[in-house]
């Protein structure tokens, strides 16, 4: 199934070197060439007709400049010795310059490019093939029952190319192929239509189809919008809510990642700033940042400024152990990397972004988590959500919810935004089972860049948030 | 500008007997100041450019982008368009758009003011709204940004069917964001001004409104739950606006997803809400001449009085509906025409703001909502978002709320609108904001 891995450079070394050598001509202190050749594939089957299949490509480099407080940046799709000259001049200009300097520049590797951790690379997959899995989906969630109106489907791919290459000598690539399917239903009932989604995303290749089943996620689909139907408004006011495992991840990325990141902390606009070696959440609470984690959707080898993927614990047994941090507050602090800065392509800075965040699992029974709550409100699955990093409060909405009453799942009820503040919902979380799963594969939006990312939890519950509901 | 139609054109030129291509080129410059602590942050020059190609043989449709004007690589584009149809379901509606009767508005969106406007003036602006904000009031402990940002775009559109368009439009625009303290409590608020040109910025109102939207949340409570009475400010109207807009595109209805599907002539809203969808209003921050497919755009009335007139189509939507486009195709050059509206606004009413409030005993006056890409169902209307702002007692605005949310149906809130404010503003998104009156809607707080 695999092909001869192409190992050379996007860029030439000896081409780097001189454009990171003209952004240093005006006395810049740090100089970074960010390389990208992106190349994707979308298809869509809706209405029940496979409207497009498109494809689309991106390359380019971004030239980023640091001079003092400042940072240039200046951005090319022209990879030509002119246009990188160009760009780095620019970039070199916007720092707002002055000095001059004959710095030179010597990297600690050849550039040569990993091998992408892809069994079936998507160019070696026909769009038929696509187009199938699209079909199937359509004519199992149709297949479900009368009242599934619509279905829509969407299959995406891309391969992703990335060089970094520094004044400080690094030199470093990566290969990141991403494969992702969705499948969307609308129920039409007698009180209106209902909608239930189901995705999937992974780090690989076309080899995700031999353990995913697109049909199942197409009945699963149609499951959700067909069971809210018959939905409730959902309550209002102060709860327990319980999370099921893979739901909860996203309440995490809003409660407290964004609010660990190195670049919010610096300028005080996070409720966690100054907080490190504090209990900041319930002892059980054990949260990790992974990079890493092999074919998870927010999964690279190096990030976006060339540095190594990892494994961070931010809170470990409800103590904060550490921010994320990418290289411009890294240097500051003179600290290394977490691997955490990353950019949405090089028409963008990088900055501090959350990779895969997960909660540990905890010594608790799911069954006995929701059999032990009088009366609140079950999560299955999760919507997006949104926080303000500087009070702290957060939002999440709610795609699949049932009624908790007397210990059991009875009604399901309508979407709906949770709110609750991210300090407080970290102390209230009072249980955590063992049935860790991660959830739907994200993008999260920061300052207008978009980046995928994963997340998951083990079932849990928070002891009390505020459910937005209509009903009294 | 003319460099992009040739462009187009050259490919266009390339179509093959039977096939009806289109060629949608852009080209925009751009550049970003952010502000800190009285120095640049970061100073973002950039050019980007791309096309997006798209073929129709026997009603199948092929589309490919790329993020550059590169001679060889459009000839690939091209190419890749012709190869991906081939997987497309036939469909008798799939055609191209077609050269209607009426012309673009002549519209002022490009201001050759900042086109000339020199980087260090772009620079300085960013420095002052900074420091203005900084300086706005003692409580302001930081500012987390303050951005200048501008942008000019020139875009083509060129088929085989005969349409040949470009456009222009600069735009630019500041924002602030800055953090208040008082007593250990931190509370955020931000300020933007929009114009074409740098001389339509107003720094002194962006500062002013970031330092008053963050100092007056200090001390903020979460409010009791219950129903009550909302007034949303234009910041938050306009976002419900949009997405009230999207509901009312032809895709969604003719696929099953759009909650008023069905309903035209109904009265869908209360008698004070006219809605109407104008790009060709240059006071538009979304103002365009052509839309997506290189038609006309026009000024299209969705509700009057309440009553839901139209839904809007593009060219495919219009012919499977048995209408006329109404210039309503929206895209970037790197995806195929969806529908929407483009530039959504109400019909102002008479009271002012304060007039408004000074009529409400008990209420809330919403600020600013978090999570509405979560929180709203386009296709059921269920409506919840995060919400703060400030309680109205007896007339005047009180103490500050946060962590609550607001809910209802998009149905039910339409039909609720007790008054719409004569404070009507464009803002930085597809929609103009304006103070309305809701006479009830579900607060959960406490």
């Amino acid at each position: 199934m695999s092909t001869q891995h192409d190992a050379r450079p996007l860029l030439n070394p000896a081409l780097l070197q001189e454009t990171i050598e003209t952004a240093l001509q005006s006395g810049a202190t740090f100089a970074e060439v960010f390389v990208e050749d992106k190349r994707s594939t979308s298809a869509v089957l809706d209405d029940s007709k496979i409207e497009e299949l498109t494809s689309g490509r991106r390359r380019g480099a971004g030239i980023r400049v640091i001079l003092g407080e400042t940072t240039g940046f200046a951005h090319t799709a022209d990879l030509s010795p002119e246009g990188l000259q160009t760009a780095a001049r620019a970039a070199a200009a916007a720092a707002q310059s002055a000095g001059n300097s004959n710095k030179s520049v010597a990297f600690a590797s050849d550039g040569s490019m990993p091998a992408p951790v892809a069994a079936v690379m998507p160019d070696q997959v026909s769009g038929s093939q696509k187009v199938a899995l699209l079909q199937k989906a359509d004519q199992a969630a149709r297949g479900f029952q009368a009242a599934i109106t619509q279905v829509s489907a969407h299959y995406a791919d891309s391969r992703r190319r990335i060089q970094i290459a520094n004044s400080e000598g690094l030199l470093a690539g990566d290969d990141q192929v991403r494969t992702l399917f969705a499948v969307s239903c609308v129920a039409q009932g007698d009180l209106g239509r209902q909608t239930g989604r189901q995705s999937m995303g992974h780090t690989v290749g076309f080899e995700i189809f031999d353990s995913v089943d697109v049909e199942s996620m197409a009945l699963q689909a149609a499951q959700r919008a067909y069971t809210k139907l018959s939905a409730v408004p959902a309550p209002s006011g102060e709860m327990p809510v319980v999370v099921g495992p893979g739901g909860g991840g996203v309440l995490f990325h809003e409660a407290c990642g964004h609010g660990l990141e190195a670049d919010i902390i610096a300028k005080s606009a996070s409720v966690f700033a100054g907080r490190r070696g504090e209990m900041v959440a319930n002892p059980m609470v054990t949260l990790v940042d992974d990079g890493t984690m092999a074919g998870e959707w927010g999964r690279y080898g190096v990030d976006d400024e060339g540095h190594l993927a990892q494994r961070n614990v931010l809170i470990e047994n409800g103590v904060l152990t550490d921010y994320m941090w990418d290289y411009l507050r890294a240097t500051k602090e003179g600290r290394p990397c977490s691997g955490n800065g990353r950019r949405e392509s090089y028409q963008h800075l990088p900055m501090v972004r959350m990779t895969n965040t997960f909660l540990e699992p905890g010594p608790d029974d799911p069954a006995e988590i929701i059999a032990s709550t009088d009366h609140g409100v079950y999560v299955a699955q999760l919507g997006g959500g949104q926080v303000n990093t500087v009070t702290g409060d957060f939002v999440f909405g709610m795609t699949e919810a049932y009624l908790i009453e007397n210990g059991e799942l009875t009604s399901p009820i309508r979407d709906g935004n949770l709110i609750g503040n991210g300090p407080q919902t970290l102390q209230d979380i009072d249980a955590i089972a063992g049935d860790f799963a991660m959830g739907s594969p994200g993008t999260c939006g920061k300052d207008g860049q978009g980046v995928p990312v994963g997340d998951g939890t083990p079932t849990l519950r928070v002891a009390r948030l505020t459910v937005g509901g209509t009903a009294a | 500008m003319s460099d992009l139609l040739s462009l187009c054109d050259r490919l266009v030129a390339q179509a093959q007997p039977g096939e009806q291509v289109e060629v949608v080129a852009v080209h925009e410059r751009e550049t970003e100041v952010r502000a800190y602590e009285g120095q640049v942050e970061s100073l973002t020059a950039a050019e980007s450019q791309g096309v997006g190609v798209r073929v129709i043989r026997d009603g199948r449709q092929g589309f490919a982008s790329a993020g550059t004007l590169d001679l060889a690589i459009l000839d690939e584009t091209l190419a890749e368009a012709r190869e991906n149809l081939a997987f497309a379901t036939p469909d008798e509606f799939c055609a191209l758009a077609t050269p209607d009767a009426l012309d673009p508005a002549v519209l002022d969106i490009y201001r050759q003011e900042l086109v000339d406007f020199p980087v260090e003036s772009k620079v300085a602006l960013a420095l002052e709204l900074e420091r203005r904000t900084r300086q706005g009031d003692p409580r302001i402990i930081g500012v987390e940004s303050a951005d200048y940002s501008d942008s000019v775009t020139q875009t083509a559109v060129a088929t085989t069917t005969g349409i040949r368009t470009t456009a222009a439009e600069t735009g630019c625009f500041l924002s602030a964001y800055s953090l208040a303290e008082e007593n250990g409590d931190t509370q955020a608020g931000f300020g933007f001004s929009v114009g074409r040109q740098p001389s339509d910025l107003e720094v002194s109102q962006a500062a002013t409104d970031a330092v008053e939207r963050s100092t007056r949340m200090l001390g903020a409570v979460k409010p009791p739950s219950g129903r009550m009475m909302v007034v949303l400010d234009p910041w938050v109207s306009a976002q419900f606006l949009g997405i009230v807009g999207g509901t009312l595109s032809g895709e969604a209805v003719q696929k099953g997803r759009s909650l008023f599907a069905e309903r035209l002539g109904d009265q869908v809203a209360a008698a004070s809400l006219t809605l109407i969808d104008d790009p060709t209003n240059p006071a538009a921050f979304t103002a365009t001449a052509t839309d997506g497919e290189g038609l006309a755009t026009r000024r299209n009335v969705l509700m009057q009085d309440g009553r839901l007139e139209k839904f809007v189509h593009n060219s495919y939507t219009a012919r499977r509906a048995g209408t006329a486009s109404t210039g309503s195709a929206v895209r970037g050059y790197s995806s195929t025409p969806g529908v929407g509206v483009q530039a959504v606004s109400v019909q102002p009413g008479q009271l002012s703001p304060d007039a408004l409030i000074a009529g409400i005993t008990d209420g809330l006056l919403v600020q600013g909502v978090s999570g509405l890409h979560s929180g709203v169902n386009p296709v059921s209307g269920d409506f919840s978002t995060g919400a703060e702002g400030l309680r109205i007692r007896n007339g005047e605005l009180a103490e500050p709320v946060r962590e609550f949310t607001i809910a209802s149906t998009l149905q039910k809130m339409l039909l609720e609108v007790t008054a719409v404010g004569d404070d009507l503003v464009w803002l930085p998104m597809k929609a103009a904001g304006v103070t309305l009156v809701i006479a009830e809607l579900t607060v959960s707080g406490a």
